[in-house]
């Protein structure tokens, strides 16, 4: 069990710094994702803590010492890669006790420590079969039992889901959790998915063009989004955002339109609010011209146009809905669900 | 087969039966000779159907100095040597070429796509066509009529090479990776993962490559002249010299049918393995 | 080329490499120098003095009549031999592929010929042609047709070219059958549902959807013919008569070991270089197109 500190860590590929000055400070025991977009520097940055990849400038500790210059079999790691990459010739006991043999580890505490990890990822069944002859969800509890045969400090995964079927993307979810919850092993979980992050996370790191651009809880992403990226990736449908201009407590939509905020700044603006927060009120200062509605079952989306503007909003009401096309609704959104961005920096504003 | 005509699935066996017979020809001709004895193939016309005297002709041709009246290493020397060369230069190259391999795709290293031109280059260059220097520097080394002379020149090969490289890198880049998680050093890696890995590759390639080394002939015409160090492929071209004299067809093709046996041998057991190496070493 | 992680040792690498470089360097790079220095020395007769001449062995070559017609002659067999064994097997594989049960069967009795030596080929052929005893001579002669390849030289040129064709069938039937096998069902089918018959659906689909192993097997048999087929003309023919089967080949060993004309020799084999250099692009570009780096 251990703490990780990324202190200033950057990475370069040739010419091109694709981590730029990142920093992290992650709990013992803590479940830590890393979400992005593709190519936003995620995977490589786990793949330097693992030390398949070399550190630029920066320092990376596991628990109190300085790793970058260890190899990854010296830094009591763990790591699931995404396509498992299990050894097909072995088979799954022996793929297990891979590591630890290696490690000179004796032959019956070898065998006691297969067997354990096989009993909580119930695979006692599977140990004499080689890769190929399991499913995909099999395969993925022998990738993560070779993870925890070795009882590392700190776990690693690379999107150790993205192989599956949604249902049993779902069920393994879950199960990653729990286990990692009962093991209370430092964890780093590398995804694309916001829903994964979110449900996994007890903190998030979103790294967008290898800049961080938030970390935090995923309750603190949700309500205090620190950038419209990060506004923007976290929850689903996205967030709207509807520019406009701060003067007197007042952002001025494109339409004229003006709703009141407690911000006292002035200037460009971008007014953002999420689609279940917009209240269906006739009086309301958010009037759209609707276009289709979407039944979802426990709600409907109703997707339409700003009046007299052309920004596209999306509101999520409850039950079930349906407008006729070109009606004009109000919508109303309480303050606390305000979120207003600079549209310079895009950077959260604060009230 | 698409549609169902009877015809046209009779003409199509028939054709490809026709087709064997004449692929088959040479080599039911060679064997009928040798189940004759030496009277009745002076005789025109020679018989196409077998003799009595296979047996005969096999203890003779093996365990016999041969031809009568030529000065030839027995038989049964020949293959030995024959299969000592076939031997070495297919392991050498296997060897050779997999550790060259696991140089230039798994490691960093200064020179390392000047060494992977270098290799590259022999592909073009046959030993045929560079008969006379080669055999100038094998002689200087003292490697005539040794084991030595006879394989090692004709080990290096680029194909090999290439082909193993080409193994590796369709090996995934997280067998790598986990194995050093899992604490595997290079050589461990080599030895626990790769070869593992490349298993069916290295039997195909031993299969082209077995009957590239015993079928080899300039090479060994012009390294040994010490009758023990003669190869069974060798020793027909002297056969039929020597039969312009005494004809002795049921013994030189008796010998023939020794030198063909190991490599068909080989070709038909390991069929599979052998298309696959051979489609694939050459794409 | 290189894997995304990799070992950084330093020394292990080059002792991996090091056996392969070696023997590369001696025995590839070093005699490949030497014949190009070589051929541009000329030795007298008792090989006492040489003497470095620039380019005129290669200007002699190409005013002797022998080699000029050598040179013509080695291309005709060439395209003889490419052109009998290809066709002769893209035919048996057409019809190996349309046969379901025993397809196995027929492969594993055509394949065999790879495996014999191009010597041994030679000696069975040279065998069933023999002028005295052989089968051949002795139907032929029924037909009123005398056969005497020692003494004729365009039957010596016909028996080489049966015999290096003949041991090539099998490894272009390889080819071809594995290509054929590789075009997906579904265009055959589709090709009957338009109405194509199956021999015409094999030169409208079949023969251009395996044009690529077509172009292969013409460089590789090409090469085959031009430094394979020594021992095949060794064990025939012996390059006679009167020069009549004398490949490139066969004129490199016979004029360097035989003729001991070394400068002559080297410059035949510096040519021949080029022209595997040559087909070696040639190949390697096609190999490009087929292979992702």
């Amino acid at each position: 069990m251990a703490t990780i500190s990324l202190k200033d860590l950057v990475k370069n590929y040739g010419k091109v710094e694709v981590l730029h000055h990142v920093e992290g400070e992650f709990h013992d025991g803590e479940f830590i994702v890393i979400v992005g977009p593709s190519g936003c520097g995620k995977s490589t940055l786990l793949r330097m803590v693992a030390g398949l990849e070399t550190v630029t400038s920066g320092e990376i500790f596991i628990g109190d010492k300085m790793v970058n210059n260890l190899e990854p079999a010296d830094r009591d790691i763990a790591m699931v890669f995404q396509n498992y990459a299990l050894y097909p010739h072995m088979t799954v006991r022996e793929n297990m006790a891979y590591g630890l043999k290696l490690r000179k580890f004796s032959k019956s505490d070898i065998e006691r420590r297969v067997q354990e990890a096989a009993t909580i990822l119930e695979i006692q069944d599977y140990l004499d079969r080689r890769p190929r002859q399991l499913s995909g969800g099999q395969r993925q509890r022998v990738a993560m039992g070779r993870a925890i045969v070795r009882d590392p400090q700190v776990f690693l995964f690379d999107e150790p889901l993205s192989n599956l079927d949604a249902k049993l993307r779902v069920q393994m979810r879950l199960e990653i959790k729990k286990l990692q919850r009962k093991l209370g092993v430092t964890s780093i979980y590398v995804t694309h998915d916001q829903v994964e992050a979110m449900t996994l996370g007890d903190r998030l790191m979103v790294l967008n063009g290898g800049y961080v651009e938030q970390f935090g809880t995923p309750i603190d992403l949700y309500e205090k989004p620190a950038s419209i990226f990060v506004a923007g990736f976290i929850g689903s449908p996205s967030m709207n955002f509807l520019p406009g201009h701060l003067a007197n407590a007042h952002i001025e939509l494109e339409n004229g339109q003006k709703i009141p905020t407690t911000s006292v700044q002035q200037g460009d603006a971008i007014f953002g609010v999420r689609p279940e927060h917009m209240i269906v009120d006739e009086n309301g200062p958010i009037e759209v011209v609707t276009d289709l509605c979407e039944q979802l079952g426990a709600n409907t989306l109703v997707h339409g146009v700003l009046k007299d503007g052309k920004t596209g909003i999306v509101a999520s009401i409850q039950g079930h809905w349906d407008y006729e096309p070109g009606s004009v609704l109000g919508f109303n959104v309480l303050p606390d669900n305000h979120h207003l961005f600079d549209k310079e920096t895009q950077k959260r504003l604060e009230n | 087969m698409v549609e169902n005509r009877p015809i046209l699935k009779i003409v199509t066996h028939l054709i490809l039966i026709f087709g064997i017979v004449i692929v088959a020809l040479p080599i039911w001709i060679t064997f009928v000779a040798s189940t004759h004895d030496e009277a009745r193939m002076l005789q025109a016309p020679l018989p196409l159907l077998p003799g009595g005297h296979f047996f005969e002709n096999f203890t003779k041709t093996l365990f016999g100095s041969g031809l009568a009246g030529s000065e030839v290493a027995p038989v049964w020397r020949m293959l030995l040597n024959s299969m000592a060369m076939a031997m070495m230069i297919s392991i050498g190259k296997i060897i050779i070429s997999l550790l060259s391999a696991f140089a230039i795709v798994y490691f960093k290293f200064p020179f390392r796509m000047g060494f992977f031109w270098l290799i590259f280059i022999t592909l073009m260059l046959p030993v045929e066509v560079r008969i006379l220097p080669t055999f100038e520097v094998v002689a200087n080394l003292g490697m005539l009529n040794s084991y030595w002379g006879l394989s090692i020149p004709l080990i290096a090969s680029a194909t090999a090479t290439f082909m193993f490289r080409q193994v590796f890198l369709t090996i995934p880049d997280e067998m790598l990776e986990s194995a050093r998680i899992d604490g595997a050093k290079p050589m461990r890696f080599f030895f626990d993962i790769l070869l593992p890995l490349s298993r069916t590759n290295i039997a195909a390639l031993f299969v082209i490559l077995f009957i590239y080394g015993w079928n080899q002939y300039l090479w060994p015409l012009l390294i040994t002249t010490d009758t023990d160090m003669t190869t069974i492929v060798m020793s027909i071209k002297q056969m039929l010299e020597a039969a312009e004299q005494s004809p002795q067809w049921n013994i030189i093709m008796m010998t023939a049918l020794l030198a063909m046996i190991p490599p068909v041998f080989v070709v038909i057991a390991m069929q599979k393995m052998f298309v696959k190496g051979l489609t694939e070493t050459d794409k | 080329m290189l894997k995304r992680v990799h070992f950084t040792k330093s020394w292990l690498p080059f002792a991996l490499v090091a056996p392969q470089i070696a023997i590369t360097l001696i025995f590839f790079i070093w005699p490949a120098t030497q014949a190009v220095y070589q051929s541009f020395l000329i030795e007298d007769a008792f090989g006492l003095s040489t003497e470095f001449v620039w380019f005129e062995n290669f200007q002699y070559l190409f005013t002797d009549e022998i080699y000029l017609n050598s040179f013509g002659r080695t291309i005709f067999f060439s395209a003889a031999v490419a052109f009998i064994s290809m066709s002769s097997a893209l035919i048996l594989a057409g019809f190996a592929d349309r046969v379901i049960r025993g397809a196995t069967v027929y492969r594993t009795l055509l394949i065999w010929p790879y495996a014999i030596a191009p010597v041994l080929a030679g000696a069975l052929w040279v065998f069933m042609f023999n002028p005295t005893l052989g089968i051949f001579p002795y139907f032929l002669e029924f037909f009123g047709y005398d056969w005497n390849h020692y003494l004729n030289g365009s039957q010596a040129m016909l028996l080489v070219i049966l015999a290096a064709a003949w041991k090539q069938i099998a490894y272009n039937f390889l080819f071809y059958l594995a290509a054929m096998q590789a075009i997906p069902r579904s265009i055959i089918e589709a090709g009957a549902i338009d109405g194509a018959s199956p021999i015409r659906r094999f030169w409208t689909l079949v023969f251009p959807l395996i044009s690529p192993t077509t172009f292969f097997l013409l460089v590789i048999n090409a090469v085959y013919a031009f430094f394979e087929t020594f021992g095949i003309v060794h064990a025939v023919t012996q390059g006679g008569p009167a020069n009549a089967t004398t490949i490139l080949v066969y004129k490199v060993y016979n004029d360097g070991f035989v003729g001991l004309d070394l400068g002559g020799s080297a410059a035949q084999s510096v040519i021949l270089m080029i022209m595997v250099i040559f087909m070696t692009i040639i190949q390697f570009r096609y190999l490009e197109k087929k292979v992702q780096y």
